[in-house]
Order: structure tokens, then sequence, then C-alpha cells
């Protein structure tokens, strides 16, 4: 019994990751994730000094070959882009196909299979100019048709794509010529050409294919950097350099996906040099990895994530309808206790819907600080007293107590909700936790809006469209406004910013977004964690910035007198 | 004899049937949809693509409808394809099964190889320093959460020493060394993982076979060939030994389902690709025909192994014999 709890740890851990869904370069297509990938393709950066050796930096000239061997706790599903919907699939996907559009490496949308584009009519026709002399990895030119044939597997109504809902707002998609595509939409809609960081599939290969039962799902053919080579199920996945890639060949000669589901596995792996990175938990980032052997075999990144957690509330419930309860609740934590408890450091304090590293943000925001006096004096004007002198506070006779829910096997969370627990009881709140399994916790008690209160947290696209998180709109069964936040301005406001092409108007309608938000308190925000990659010290090239590792990979190196193993 | 096989194998089919709806029944009632999982909480997956999804995987229709479907594929012998990946779930089974069996059955010999000798003599030396000593280390093995043991193994042989890989089931690129090397690998990548699942199975079989060996040494006809002033030797390992050992045939046509079952927790911490695997991550994935494939299998091969222990018990076990319509005559 013991050892199946154990397991389900390291098997939750996994889901934890999977949940932080990383909207990476490809802004639409890749959902990547906190493990290896997820850390290549992060946001902003800060090294950990590296001490380089005078003999490495002798040699470190870039050289070709060598392999790039990294952990993946689950195993992909399917590398069809428009169903690869798991985050192992997403990050493959990533590196053998390409969408019109990516982020660069300062989060600012760039061309890929597109050399440009034009915005017309305010917003509603986007065409675009596609790069010339693309060829598919099997020799056939990439054209026009591929992009035509995508949008139309997007929308048809028969296959299983979860990502069809930014591709319905096209009115229709024209192509013009064998390199431009004009796409119009019904209204204009801002994250669009984010949306357009869709892979794109080759329409020769899979325009007779049924794609329920393609043999492409397990053999895909792109345009992109790395070239598919085999999959053994539940073993790896390889992937080979794409010699004639329109961005130069990569580097690295090959990439393998070691399929590991086990957290204290993979750490062992790295230790024995059995995968070259990883993305580290802060224990493991601060305690474990400060050996000689790591220092001199590995270099550890560290960067905020786009990500953050939060306790929401159910705001149909009268208690957390009055903003000056939801105040006093936020007031009453500690987020840098907890930051330095529970991420040891390795994380900020979280001020809103918007990270630190998105324009969206509102750098004036400043977080509530941690004040239990007002607190306390919030909560009586809201009419809760400890009248009985039993310790808790009271209204009408009923004592402040609820039910705060998180998923099984996230430890941090798990930890948040005692923190809080604690922290709250020192108002007189009585707080009672529930660790529910994580499909039940969605299905059963977020979908449904059975909670008082929650933890969960949010992986953030690149684009900051608020609207399937915030809008009223967005209340019903699996849709992700859960805890029922309404307030006519910032719908306002969302729809605006959807509509808005310009970046700086949008930029504006963000931050009064921000604002809004926080100054009502519909959740406590609490931080934003940092994400922790380690990478083998032999690779050469890694440069951090504001997106994080792995935008580069193509220009990765490991110099020719320390490659590691033979690829050719 | 073919009567009783086939009034038996026919006996068993309302079983079977009977099980299919009660774990089609279970697997339903658990909460959590496979369309929710999927899409891992992206908030880029609209309401009426999730909607869509769940038509296009059938689990609109009421549960009966879904079960008839289900049921109706099953008798043309197919079992549908995974809500996962769309691919067949009899490929995914099949393709995971060697190595767990592999795994399974070097396991259940070794425990097998280990335990009869360890109760045997365990049970001739009772309440010795031996029996005693023997019983903790079995106990431990039962005990001790086979995780735990196996990171420690892993740690030790694999970072300490080097002498054995972490995890994994071969190389990379063991595929272009010869056949000899290539079974070295294999050989060496198993070696934890086949110790921790025959670890943990020790206990119950030696105990059994203590348990056994103590019950039969006080017989009759042991006293008898002891009085005939047979040696010792030969009383226990000739007379005792053999009585005992009946009852072991019924567990082993029991652990017929377990071959192919594996284990969760040591193929998750070795990364080893087998059904323990599949059948987890199927299960966290709520990916309903996936598990009811393995559950279907899992029960025939249960159902199966009960037969076979019964023959095989009337086969080794003179004192018994399958009674056919014919009466007592066979």
């Amino acid at each position: 019994m013991q050892s199946f709890r154990k397991k389900k740890k390291g098997r939750k851990l996994l889901l934890h990751l999977n949940r932080l869904t990383f909207l990476s370069q490809r802004p639409l297509g890749a959902v990547f994730f906190l493990f290896f990938l997820a850390a290549l393709f992060g946001c902003s950066s800060q090294t950990t000094p590296s001490e380089q050796t005078s003999a490495s930096s002798a040699f470190s000239e870039p050289a070709y070959g060598d392999r790039f061997v990294t952990g993946s706790i689950g195993e992909p599903k399917n590398l069809i882009p428009i169903l690869a919907s798991d985050s192992a699939s997403q990050s493959i996907v990533g590196m053998v196909f390409n969408g019109l559009v990516k982020y660069n490496e300062k989060v600012e949308l760039t061309g890929d299979l597109a050399e440009g584009w034009e915005i017309e009519r305010e917003g509603l026709d986007i065409i675009f100019h596609l790069r010339r002399n693309v060829r598919w990895h099997d020799g056939h030119p990439f054209t026009a048709d591929d992009v035509v044939f995508t949008y139309q597997k997007l929308i048809d109504p028969t296959i299983k794509t979860p990502y069809s809902g930014d591709f319905e707002r096209i009115a229709h998609l024209e192509k013009i010529d064998e390199d431009t595509v004009k796409v119009t939409y019904k209204e204009p809609f801002s994250p669009a050409l984010s949306s357009w960081g869709m892979s794109i599939m080759p329409k020769h290969l899979l325009e007779k294919e049924d794609f329920n039962k393609t043999s492409f799902s397990r053999h895909p053919i792109g345009t992109g950097p790395y070239r598919f080579k085999r999959w053994k199920t539940g073993e790896f996945v390889e992937l080979e350099a794409n010699p004639d890639y329109f961005e130069g060949r990569p580097y690295i000669d090959g990439t393998l996906y070691r399929i590991i589901p086990d957290q204290a596995t993979l750490f062992l792996e790295l230790r024995t040099e059995g995968v070259d990175s990883l993305d580290l938990t802060p224990l493991q980032y601060q305690r474990q990895t400060e050996s000689d052997f790591f220092r001199r075999t590995y270099r550890k990144y560290r960067y905020p994530a786009f990500a953050y957690t939060y306790i929401g509330y159910n705001l149909i419930d009268p208690r957390f309808r009055d903003i000056r309860i939801r105040k006093a609740l936020t007031l009453a934590v500690n987020r840098k206790e907890m930051i330095d408890g529970i991420l040891l450091g390795l994380g900020r304090e979280c001020t809103g819907p918007f990270v630190p590293e998105s324009w969206a943000y509102n750098p004036e925001v400043r977080p509530l600080s941690y004040d239990l006096e007002e607190a306390k004096r919030l909560l009586a004007e809201a009419g809760w007293r400890d009248t009985d002198g039993d310790g808790w506070l009271d209204k009408n006779g009923e004592i402040f107590e609820f039910t705060l829910i998180t998923n099984q096997g996230n430890e941090q969370r798990q930890m948040v909700a005692e923190l809080v627990q604690r922290q709250w009881q020192k108002l007189g709140i009585r707080v009672k936790i529930r660790i529910i399994e994580w499909a039940a916790f969605l299905s059963e008690f977020i979908d449904k809006k059975r909670f008082e209160a929650f933890i969960l947290g949010w992986a953030l696209s690149r684009d900051p469209d608020l609207y399937d998180i915030w809008h009223s709109s967005k209340t019903r069964e699996g849709e992700f406004n859960f805890i029922q936040y309404k307030n006519v301005e910032v719908d306002r406001l969302i729809e605006e910013g959807r509509r808005t092409f310009d970046q700086e108007k949008r930029k504006e309608i963000y931050h009064r977004l921000h604002r809004i938000i926080y100054e009502e308190q519909p959740c406590t925000f609490l931080y934003v964690p940092d994400a922790l990659p380690i990478v083998h010290a032999r690779v050469k090239g890694v440069k951090p910035s504001p997106i994080g590792i792995g935008y580069n990979f193509i220009k990765w190196y490991v110099p020719k007198n320390e490659q590691k193993y033979v690829t050719r | 004899m073919r009567r009783y096989l086939l009034k038996q194998l026919i006996g068993r089919i309302p079983l079977l049937f009977g099980i299919t709806v009660i774990t089609f029944m279970v697997i339903h009632l658990a909460p959590g949809k496979p369309t929710t999982l999927q899409t891992e909480l992206n908030p880029k997956v609209s309401y009426e693509a999730r909607v869509r999804l769940e038509k296009l995987y059938g689990l609109d229709k009421p549960l009966p409808v879904q079960y008839g479907r289900w049921l109706s594929r099953l008798v043309r012998l197919d079992f549908g394809t995974s809500f996962q990946d769309d691919r067949p779930v009899l490929d995914k089974i099949m393709e995971r099964i060697p190595i767990t069996l592999l795994i399974e059955l070097l396991s259940l010999v070794l425990i097998f190889l280990l335990a009869i000798p360890i109760g045997v003599a365990s049970a001739v030396r009772k309440d010795s320093f031996f029996d005693k000593a023997i019983t903790l280390f079995v106990f431990i093995g039962f005990a001790a959460p086979g995780f735990w043991i196996a990171l420690l193994l892993m740690e030790f042989f694999g970072v300490t020493l080097g002498w054995l890989p972490v995890s994994g089931i071969r190389s990379f690129g063991s595929e272009n060394l010869s056949l000899m090397e290539q079974a070295l690998d294999l050989g060496k990548h198993l070696i934890l993982p086949v110790f921790i699942s025959a670890f943990g199975g020790l206990a119950g079989l030696s105990r059994y076979m203590r348990g056994n060996m103590l019950n039969v040494i006080q017989q009759d006809y042991i006293r008898t060939a002891r009085a005939k002033g047979l040696p010792e030797r030969v009383v226990i390992y000739k007379h005792a030994l053999r009585n005992a050992l009946l009852p072991v045939v019924t567990l082993l046509g029991l652990s017929l389902p377990g071959l192919i079952g594996g284990s969760v927790i040591a193929e998750a911490i070795f990364g080893i690709p087998g059904m323990g695997r599949l059948f987890f991550d199927s299960v966290m994935a709520r990916d309903y025909p996936v598990i009811m494939g393995i559950l279907f299998i899992g029960a025939v091969l249960t159902l199966l192994g009960n037969l076979l222990a019964d023959i095989a018990y009337g086969w080794v076990d003179p004192r018994i014999r399958i009674i056919g319509e014919e009466g007592i005559k066979e």
C-alpha cells in the first residue's frame, strides 16, 4: 500500500507538470511542459555562474555532431500536430513541424514558415507571405495548399482536434498564389496572429488519410529542424537533424526523448549522465545539485515560468462575494514566507493574471502586504467577530469555516494548503483541507463548481488574451472561469483587448485589466514559480533570454573534443 | 475428460459476461472524463471542441448503449481503439506483453526456486535460528515498500558502483550489437526489476510451503515411512515434499493472470514499457477501451488459470479425480 501511494506521488507529479501547459514559441500549437522542453521554451533568465575551464574554451568552436538526451515523464500520444494535446507529443511536434509564426527570444511574434504578414481592414484580414523553397522532410515543396489543408482539418467536425476554437472565428481562408494565403475573420481577433503558430501539416501526405488511423501519428513528416527517426513505445523517441532546415542545419545531430515515468528515476539518470537535461524541483536545485560532480558536469538555469499558482474562491458563495473578506484572506497570507519555505526562494510574488515577463504585466500593481491587523479589521467590518470567545469568527451564530481543496500528488500545493490553513487560523477562520485525485478533482469538484475554495495554477499563453479564464460567459461546465468571476468592465476590456491589434493600445487595456482584477481580489494570487532547467555542461551556445533557453536549440553545439555520442 | 472441459468452458462464459458488465460499470462510475484529462486544462481548448470530442468518442451516449457497442465489437474480437492515441487496443497490449511476460516469468521461476527450498528447510528445522532468520528476511521483503528498495538498489548499483543501468530495458543503440551482447545488455537491465518483483513475492510462497510441509510431516503416512526405517532424507524429500507440493500447483495456476499483469511500481520506477504501466496510465487518463481490454484479458486468464489448476490438481494428486457425466468411472 505504501509503495502504491508513493508510486502515485511520482505519477501525480507528472500530472502536475502536465497541467502547467505552456504555450511555447509556437504559440498555439505547442502546449509545452515543465520537463525538459518546457525549460527550453520558458521565459527570461538568470544563469548560475558557469565556470568555464580554459581547456574547453580553446576547443569551444561550434561543431556538428553529438546527441542531446532528455527525459520525458509521459509517453507521447499522437504526433499529428492538430491532435497532439499532451506535453510530450507537443515538444516533439515542436521540433518536427513549424507554424506560420513563432515567438522570438524577446517574446515577440516573428515569421516562421511565413516570411511576413500584413494586417488589413483593422484586423479582419491577415495576409501571410510564405517562405519559398521550404521542403518537407520527404523533399516535397511546402506551399500555400498545406496551410489551406491544415485549416480545413482544424475545422473539420469529424476530427478529434482540441484546437478548433481560434480557427472557428475565421470566415474564410483563401490561397492567393503558391506563397500567399489570405485569412478573413468574422470580426477582428487579435490573438489570431499568435494562433497561427499552429504547426502546418503536409497536404500531400495526409490528404487521403483517415486521421484516426493514419500511421502519420507515429511517423510524422514536417518542415522543422529535426526529422522523426523512430519511436520505441515506452522507451524513447529519436529525432535526427534536418540538414536542409531553412534556418540552417542544427549543430546537434540528434535528440533523444527517453520515456522515464518516475521523477526519482529521472534524477538518478541525471546523476549517471543518462539524460542531458532535466527540470529540477526547488529542492533539487538548492540542495541536491550542489556537489562537485554537478558543478563540473552540468549548468543550472533559472528564470520565471510563464505560470502562477493561486487560491480560487467560489464567488457565488455569499461570504466570498464580499470583497472585504477576499481581501482579508489575501492580507493574511504571508506570500514571502510561502515562497521562501515552499519554493526555497525560487519564485516571485504574483500580482495578477499576468507574469512579469509578459508585456501585458502592469509593474505599477503592487502586491498587498502581509497585514493581519488590517485583515481582522476588514472581517470585523463585514460582520465576522468572535462573539463567543471560542477562537473562531462567527456571524449570526455560524462559524467562519470552509473547505480548501486541491489535487493529490502536487506536494507544493499541499504545502500551500497547510500554510494558509495555519495563517487563516490566526484570523479565526477554520479551514479544512481535502486532497482529491486529479481526474475526480477536475470533473466532480472544479467543473461542477462544488467547492468553496481551491488551489490551482495556470500556465499562460504568450498572448495575454484573458477571455477564456476571466470573461463572465466562460462559466459553463468544462470552461475555465471556475470561480465565476463577473465584472462588466472587465468583460468589456477583455473584448476590446481581443479586437485591438495595436500593441501599445492593447498594453494599456491589459494594464487596466491587471489593476482591476488585483483590486477585486477574486482569488488570492500566490506566486510565479521559477523554471529550473539543468543542462549538461558539454552543450554550449545556451543563451538565456526572456523566452527561456530553448528558442535557439538549433544553435546549441558540443565542441568536437567533448562530443559524447557518435551519431553518424 | 473432453466433455468435462467443454462443459467447464461453456459454464464460464456467463461468468465472463458478468465480469465485463461489472467492470464496465465500475470504470465508468469513477469520476473524471477522458476528454478533460486529455486536454490538460488548456484554456485554448474551447467548450465546443470538448463537446465535439465527447461526441466523437461516443461518450455522449447512455452507458448501456456504450456497453452494447463495446460488446458487439468484442464478439468480433475487436477491442476498439485507445482514446489517447487512436491506436487499436490489441496492438497496444500486444507490444507490451513480451517484456512483462519475460520479467514476470523470470521472477516467478526465481520465487519458486527460492521459496520452496526455504519453506521446506524452515519446516524441517521449525523454530530453529535458521527458521527465524529466514522468516525475518522474507517478511522484510514482503513488508518493505518495493519502490524504496528499488531506489536504494538503483542508487547503489547504478550510481555509486555504476555496475548496472538505472532504468530502461536496453542501452540506446544496442540493436547494433551482436545477439550475445544484446542478451547480456537486456540481462543487465533486468536484474534489478526481476529481483524487486521476486523479493516481494518470496514471503507468501515460502510461508505457504512451510505450512504445507509441517502439515504433511504430521501425517500418518510419514510416520509409517519413518517406522519403516527409511532415511530421513527420503522421508522428507520423497514422501513429504511431493505431497506438500500439491497445493502449490493451484498457486501456479492462479498466477497465470499475474504473468501479464505486470507490476505498476517496478515498471514505472525502472522505466519498463510493460503492461502494468499501460494499465496504470490508461486508468489515470480514463482511457476506457484500453482499461476494458486489459481487464477482459485478465478475466479470461483468471478463469482459464482456475480451470488449469483444477485439471492439474487432479493430474498430480491421484486422490483426486475429475468426475465426468458417467460417474466415477474416469
